[in-house]
């Protein structure tokens, strides 16, 4: 067994082994067990591709595993890793990690949701890893479908409405995506040979141009309904809103970056003539919903909400840098996929908490929170600033490579959406401290919350872990930038020319 | 090697830092006194290590061929984007930034001495010396920052701790309300400063202090020849960072944050809103003075009107407020005012660049007496337990220490010799003269206004009514005098530094003089202020409630800050929250959202119609088939027929 195929595989026997249980308690624990192994392989992997580079290994992917799979169609199972699937994958273990823990308090049919929960985080590892698009998109799917049980069972609010309303959209997407893909199969040999779904060898021809320019668009769109790509984003406030912690956690943290992983490096990287000529109307869209997003979220009274329109808003600069033609802008939208996974997944994190304490999600109905729950209160606190940007956290370093990597372009019409991107950052600050100072601040409005308790030792798991590792990238962002763009510097060699 | 003597000063960050840690991660668990104390003892060692680095570079290591050098004692790259495009974190040795170590280790350290006093069983007083060693280390990280970028991160962390100070009290609407809105306004200005790095950097290609510096570099020239509207390209890039300095300094029409700001624990307000971060902006221009000075004099001429204007504006409304710690608060956005104006009518060196080091000189001086004002203020709101200024009279009965360190800041503010203000505001002046005299005369006036409105406040508050207190106002306690006493006598000395022989904008030191023929007549009116203050405060009586319902309009338009808050509110409120959120909200429900929901209705109806055909019923499948088969048929006669 080669070692990426393991981060399928424990999942997978994580499943298999709490299927054997019924008592909640021991559920939660091997869980928690296996999602333990799991980061802590994803920890040794990374010393063994730090290890591998540091031998002088310079191939595009490491612990490469390549199996034919059905011949007539050429599909493979074929793996990999670079620096930059290497730090998604890093993400996906510490969010679903955290994302256990977070769900310690969900009692109705442990058993089911716990399997639910590990087979989405399956489908998102497998994707991460795979090199051929077929294997990717199934394992699309997979992440995709658990979705709709984990909304529609374990919800909150018009949950039926929302998990539908989810998923279809996202399979309306998915139908875009397979064309697309399907797309760029058919034109993976131009010159002859045999046709391929790996997107290392299509990265290494070129697609033709009028092919680009039919399957740029929809490969795109589909994956950037994932990402929230304007006006195909309502599927995520809905679906958040219903969702429990955990999914919310790994639904914003982990799926929505399938998206900007695809949409970067399928769409773009694999079709760049198409992006580049497109690029325009893709860049308004991303602008749009940067700011859009942020604009929306002042309005909200509702904690999840707040936090689905500033995902809106956050995945539009990813969405924004990937437009960029620019390394040092992806190497940003890459940094920016980890740190939004992280900020958001500690932000559901803390809102799912103190939902279970106080019962409301609406803004207007706490006030004074600080007081009562210190711990979860300045964790909200670090949470809000990390999001808007402050030094010290890791958006800071994505967000700032992203301008950086932006204002590259000295074209009119990339600048002027590069500043209005730009700006969205103050309105990001008015936002998180409006609610934080209506929910945390102040006197205690309803005196009931008074007894309230602040975070179990497993809520401080789940808080701490998220709180140290987005701390650490904005502290010490320098080997995880560099990974990242060592990562690209093939793809991107290969496309600028 | 002088680098290697001055790498100690790596230190200084160090020890604030793990402080910060150390009393923000465990703080709950210790004594208030040792918290208190771990905070005291890291921003000491970095007071130590400040006046050794200063003592050395001025005096012995510094000066290199008759030139005050720059020098990187240490230099790290922590994020690297391009080949050259790297933000790094170092230490910039040169003389504004080591006259800067001086002035923040120097207050800081005297306001944590005075905050074991003034904070005394305070709750979360820990969590307060935590905020002080966290604002304490990024203030430092920003005055040593070797890179724009570096600086960039400092000044946001500056922002932030400057929020949580002012915040401190969260359990008051206002003190939160406050604290949002300085964050929010600096942070807008901040954009300014973001967009103006990100342009500078893109022609220059470094973000580098020495490279950008360098006299015989490319920086300037990099940029030479490009324009946008008519305006040269790196004309706006300074302007846009200026901006961001505009924001964190509350100039004009960004100042509204500072008032507010009061609402913070009064030490807090001497450190951070009067001595130390609300100078950064003034200290941001002066460390890009030699691209100002010598590639945009158009982003300079905005640097001086800025500051003129801001100056006087502060300095009206400072007049009728009441509350004394706002008083201090416009008095502080006025005097910076001063600095901006002398940034802004400066040249590049010798005597020329005499604005340049008034600039610098009366950044140095007010920092001293503006800190002890706030400090004194803070031990008139210690004893009679409130702000308001007509809660107070006769206190210099009570208060004796208090009085005389006040009345010593008051006179140094006013420009009276030989107290510390007088020095610098005299070569402000002399400044200003050479260039403008309409600038000149502006400052001349508002120099006379300071002296009124500062006595106003002194003779209110120590002489008018005899009050009686409920209970007997009494002298502050040890801690805080001893920091008063030591502020009142930097504040009488330091005047007396011939600051021109060491903080130039070129480095290169020259020789100043007094300006009698400026001197003169700015005395003059100082004294003029201070009698006319001393005549309608010193004792009770009715002339002040006179003259302001001679003039009622301009009274009121005085006392409500010209209605500039009120403009804010509008527009965050109407224009932007009614106007652009909510509407937002609304049409992604409606619109975006309702038109998803639209297609799948479409969809269920469609759905709906056609489900009807499939009806089990195998007459209709036959009548359906045999109807497509008979089409075929004639479809296929159609076709061959052809």
């Amino acid at each position: 067994m080669d070692r990426l195929s393991l981060l399928v595989l424990v999942p997978v026997i994580t499943m298999v082994v709490i299927a054997l249980f019924k008592e909640p308690k021991k559920v939660r624990i091997i869980a928690a067990v296996g999602m333990a192994v799991q980061l802590i392989q994803i920890l040794f992997l990374l010393v063994a591709f730090f290890a591998e580079r540091g031998a002088g290994n310079t191939s595009e992917m490491l612990f490469v595993t390549d199996v034919v799979w059905y011949k007539s169609l050429n599909i493979h199972y074929a793996v990999g890793i670079d620096g930059v699937s290497l730090s998604l994958i890093l993400l996906t273990g510490v969010v679903i990690f955290t994302g256990v823990f977070a769900s310690w308090e969900i009692e109705d049919r442990t058993q089911e949701f716990f399997i639910t929960l590990i087979l989405l985080a399956t489908g998102v590892f497998g994707f991460f890893i795979s090199l051929d698009l077929f294997t990717m998109f199934m394992f699309y799917e997979l992440a995709v479908i658990p979705m709709y049980l984990l909304i529609g069972i374990w919800g909150s609010g018009p949950k039926e409405y929302s998990a539908m309303k989810l998923t279809l959209m996202l399979m309306g997407a998915s139908a875009l995506l397979l064309v697309g893909i399907l797309g760029i199969y058919f034109n993976s040999a131009p010159g002859g040979g045999p046709l391929t779904f790996n997107f290392i060898e299509i990265s290494k021809i070129t697609i033709p141009a009028a092919a680009q320019y039919f399957f740029f668009p929809l490969t795109f769109v589909g994956f950037g309904v994932l990402a929230a790509l304007y006006p195909f984003h309502t599927w995520s406030p809905d679906g958040h809103a219903s969702a429990p912690t955990a999914v919310s956690m790994l639904h914003a943290g982990v799926l929505m970056k399938l998206g900007g992983y695809g949409a970067l490096r399928i769409a773009v990287m694999l079709m760049p003539e198409a992006a580049q000529g497109m690029a325009w109307f893709f860049i308004i869209l991303a602008t749009i919903g940067s700011l859009y997003g942020a604009l929306g979220a002042i309005a909200q009274k509702d904690l999840k909400y707040i936090n689905a329109y500033s995902s809106v808003s956050h995945l539009g600069f990813i969405l924004f840098a990937s437009l960029m033609f620019n390394q040092v802008a992806y190497e940003g939208a890459v940094l920016q996929m980890i740190s939004h996974g992280l900020i958001t997944a500690l932000f559901f994190a803390l809102i799912g908490m103190i939902y279970a304490r106080t019962h409301t999600r609406n803004i207007n109905e706490m006030g004074g929170i600080m007081k009562v729950m210190p711990v979860l209160g300045v964790a909200y606190m670090i949470a809000g600033f990390a999001s808007l940007g402050l030094p010290g956290f890791s958006a800071f370093v994505a967000e700032m490579t992203i301008f950086v990597g932006a204002f590259q372009n000295n074209d009119m019409f990339v600048r002027v959406a590069t500043i209005l991107v730009v700006s969205s950052i103050v309105v990001t600050a008015v936002y998180i401290l409006r609610a934080a100072g209506i929910m945390l601040y102040g006197q205690i409005k309803n005196k009931e919350f008074e007894l309230l308790p602040d975070a179990r030792w497993y809520d401080k798991v789940a808080v701490f872990i998220l709180v140290g590792v987005i701390t650490g990238m904005g502290m010490f962002p320098g080997w995880l930038a560099e990974m990242i763009f060592a990562g690209l510097t093939p793809m991107f060699e290969r496309m600028a020319n | 090697m002088p680098t290697e003597l001055f790498s100690t000063t790596v230190w200084i960050p160090i020890a604030l830092l793990l402080a910060f840690a150390v009393v923000g991660l465990f703080g709950h668990k210790m004594k208030p006194v040792v918290a208190g104390g771990i905070s005291t003892a890291a921003i000491l060692l970095a007071m130590v290590i400040s006046y050794s680095t200063a003592y050395f570079y001025f005096f012995s290591d510094g000066l290199v061929e008759g030139k005050y050098v720059m020098l990187v004692p240490f230099l790290h790259e922590w994020l690297r984007f391009t080949d050259t495009l790297s933000i790094d974190m170092g230490i910039l040795l040169d003389p504004i930034s080591v006259m800067m170590m001086v002035v923040v280790t120097t207050v800081s350290s005297m306001v944590h001495i005075y905050s074991f006093g003034y904070m005394k069983g305070e709750k979360g007083f820990q969590r307060y010396f935590a905020f002080l060693s966290l604002f304490s280390f990024a203030m430092m990280g920003l005055v040593l920052a070797v890179n724009l970028f570096q600086m960039y991160i400092f000044w946001e962390l500056v922002g932030v701790s400057s929020f949580l100070l002012i915040g401190f009290y969260y359990q008051k609407p206002a003190a939160v309300a406050a604290s949002k809105k300085a964050f929010i306004v600096t942070r807008f200005a901040d954009l300014g400063f973001l967009l103006g790095i990100l342009l500078l950097s893109y022609f220059t290609r470094t973000f580098d202090f020495p490279t950008l510096m360098d006299p015989g570099g490319t920086a300037i020239s990099s940029m030479a020849g490009l324009s946008f509207m008519g305006v040269s390209t790196l004309t706006w890039a300074l302007v846009l960072i200026f901006m961001g300095g505009a924001g964190k300094s509350a100039m004009f029409p960004l100042h509204i944050w500072l008032p507010d700001a009061m609402e913070g624990p009064t030490p807090v307000s001497a450190l951070i809103h009067a001595a130390t971060m609300v100078v950064a902006g003034v200290y941001l221009v002066a460390r890009l003075f030699g691209l100002y000075a010598m590639g945009a004099p158009g982003a300079l001429e905005v640097v001086a009107f800025i500051g003129a204007f801001t100056s006087l504006f502060a300095a009206v409304i400072a007049v009728t407020q009441t509350d004394i710690k706002r008083i201090l608060a416009f008095s502080t956005m006025s005097q910076i005012g001063y600095m901006m104006l002398a940034l802004g009518v400066s040249g590049y060196g010798g005597e020329e660049g005499l604005g340049f080091t008034a600039s610098m000189f009366h950044l140095f001086t007010h920092a001293m007496f503006k800190a002890l004002l706030f400090l004194g203020a803070g031990a008139i709101i210690h004893a009679v337990h409130s702000n308001n200024m007509g809660d107070m009279g006769g206190l210099r009965k009570y208060l004796p220490v208090t009085h005389i360190m006040f009345l010593i800041a008051a006179l140094a503010i006013s420009g009276i010799p030989p107290f510390a203000g007088f020095f610098s505001k005299d070569e402000i002046l002399a400044a200003a003269w050479a260039n403008n005299q309409l600038y000149f005369w502006t400052e001349w006036f508002v120099a006379g206004l300071t002296a009124f409105y500062m006595f106003r406040l002194y003779f209110s508050v120590f002489w008018g009514a005899n009050r009686t207190y409920e209970h007997q106002p009494h002298e502050a306690p040890a801690s805080m005098l001893f920091a008063l006493v030591f502020l009142g006598l930097a504040s009488a000395v330091v005047g007396f530094i011939p600051f021109s022989a060491f903080v130039t904008a070129d480095g290169v030191p020259f020789q100043t003089h007094m300006h009698l023929n400026i001197a003169i007549p700015s005395v003059a009116i100082g004294i003029v202020g201070i009698a006319i203050a001393a005549w309608m405060y010193m004792r009770p009586g009715t002339v002040a409630d006179r003259l302001a319902t001679a003039m009622p309009g301009l009274y009121k338009l005085s006392l409500k800050k010209f209605y500039i808050d009120e403009l804010y509110l509008w527009v965050t409120h109407t224009i932007i929250f009614k106007g652009i959120s909510a509407p937002i909200a609304w049409f992604d429900r409606h619109v975006v959202d309702g038109s998803m929901n639209g297609i799948a209705w479409v969809t269920a109806q469609v759905a709906e119609k056609t489900k009807k055909m499939q009806s089990g019923q195998l007459q209709h499948y036959g009548y359906a088939m045999v109807l497509g088969a008979v089409a075929f048929v004639l479809l296929l006669l159609y076709w061959g027929a052809r």
